[in-house]
């Protein structure tokens, strides 16, 4: 039941997934683009750590707590370059 | 047996909650409105599927761990702050915003980060 | 002489606790490392903070994480509705929240649970912290209403928290 569980969750968040793709085309504006891009970070944090449940090893929680960071880190300097044209002042 | 129940349950909770969360995305008709999807039902969705991983770990491996909650902490501290600097790139590009939205002159206002009372004219 | 080593003593059990958190084992050598990196960060960075208001009421912390943990799981429930039903109905709309907070930590507190809250994403502060504008999803026609809420649930109880 678990794995059936799993499986569905994965597919969920591809689909998911593929929404924010379709997003991050259609635009219209680079606030939408960013914002697309960060739901896709996140979504794909959950599908790492499903499939880390389906293979049943907990070394993926490293790779998830990196894609967070690097995530916010990298969402972040994208809106900071549109504010202000420049990342560091 | 239980264990499974309680997985599978908070598994697909969260599943849902982040495809609506990307529903939300795709559907919602200006930026400022699909703002809210993402930085909401993301965060929970992920929430509940790090507390399923949680659990899962504690019956395969026997302890509870931690990391994910350490995840969590750490997505429902940024979430919020990248929703806030995203807000300020939607002013500050003018991003247009749906015809019905109320007070849209508080936006030239707090694009130049002026109080509600000095009015901005064009 | 305390004081020295430990600068920031919070920051310090915090390192330490997240150390642990992140190796996932209380093994001494991960211990040890830990107090080590828990004196060594704070030493070497308070220099570079900016001083800000710290936690009068730690106690009352509980009570409020709780409630902004319920309304979390409420906001998520009513964007889900809006989200999927017709998306013509949706009313959005700014609002200015005038603000009692001036201090950046506790307006910083306030703004992150406006946003995780509701149907509500904070989106600026006006300049010298007098004002924050947040975008409603689902305005109700007294924008009053809304206003109030923030004010009474949770600019309160941060006031109340941080003592200021």
């Amino acid at each position: 039941m678990l794995n059936i569980a799993v499986i569905f969750v994965g597919v969920i968040l591809c689909i998911a997934l593929i929404l924010n793709l379709i997003r991050l085309f259609l635009g219209p504006n680079t606030a939408d683009r960013i914002l697309a891009l960060d739901t896709m970070y996140i979504n794909s944090i959950a599908l790492i750590l499903v499939y880390g449940m389906h293979s049943e090893t907990p070394l993926y929680f490293e790779a998830a707590l990196l894609i967070a960071m690097l995530g916010f880190v990298s969402s972040v300097a994208f809106s900071k370059y549109l504010l202000r044209g420049d990342i560091i002042e | 047996m239980v264990f499974e129940i309680i997985i599978s349950v908070l598994l697909i909770i969260g599943g849902l909650f982040i495809l609506i969360g990307s529903l939300g995305l795709l559907r919602l008709p200006d930026f400022y409105t699909r703002l809210h999807a993402p930085t909401k039902a993301t965060t929970l969705g992920l929430g509940s599927v790090l507390l399923a991983s949680m659990v899962f770990t504690y019956k395969i491996e026997g302890y509870i761990s931690v990391n994910e909650l350490l995840i969590t902490l750490f997505l429902v501290i940024t979430a919020p702050v990248v929703a806030h600097i995203l807000a300020k790139v939607g002013f500050h590009h003018q991003v247009k915003m749906t015809a019905n939205t109320r007070n849209q002159e508080l936006v030239k206002v707090a694009r130049v980060r002026g109080k509600p009372q000095n009015k901005i004219e064009e | 002489m305390l004081k020295r080593i430990f600068p920031l003593p919070h920051h310090s059990i915090l390192i330490f606790a997240v150390w642990l958190m992140l190796n996932n084992s209380l093994s001494p050598g991960h211990i040890l490392l830990g107090i080590v990196l828990g004196i060594l960060i704070p030493y070497l960075s308070a220099p570079l903070r900016i001083p800000q208001p710290s936690i009068a009421k730690p106690l009352k912390l509980f009570p409020y994480v709780l409630m902004v943990l319920k309304d979390i799981i409420v906001a998520n429930i009513q964007v889900a509705l809006l989200v999927l039903g017709p998306t013509k109905n949706i009313k959005p709309g700014f609002i200015a929240v005038p603000l009692d907070i001036k201090d950046d930590l506790p307006l910083t507190v306030l703004a992150s649970t406006v946003t995780m809250t509701p149907g509500t994403v904070s989106a600026e502060v006006s300049q010298e912290n007098e004002y924050l504008y947040v975008h409603v999803l689902h305005l109700p026609e007294d924008e009053q209403e809304i206003i109030s809420y923030i004010k009474t649930h949770y600019e309160a109880k941060i006031k109340e928290i941080f003592g200021c």
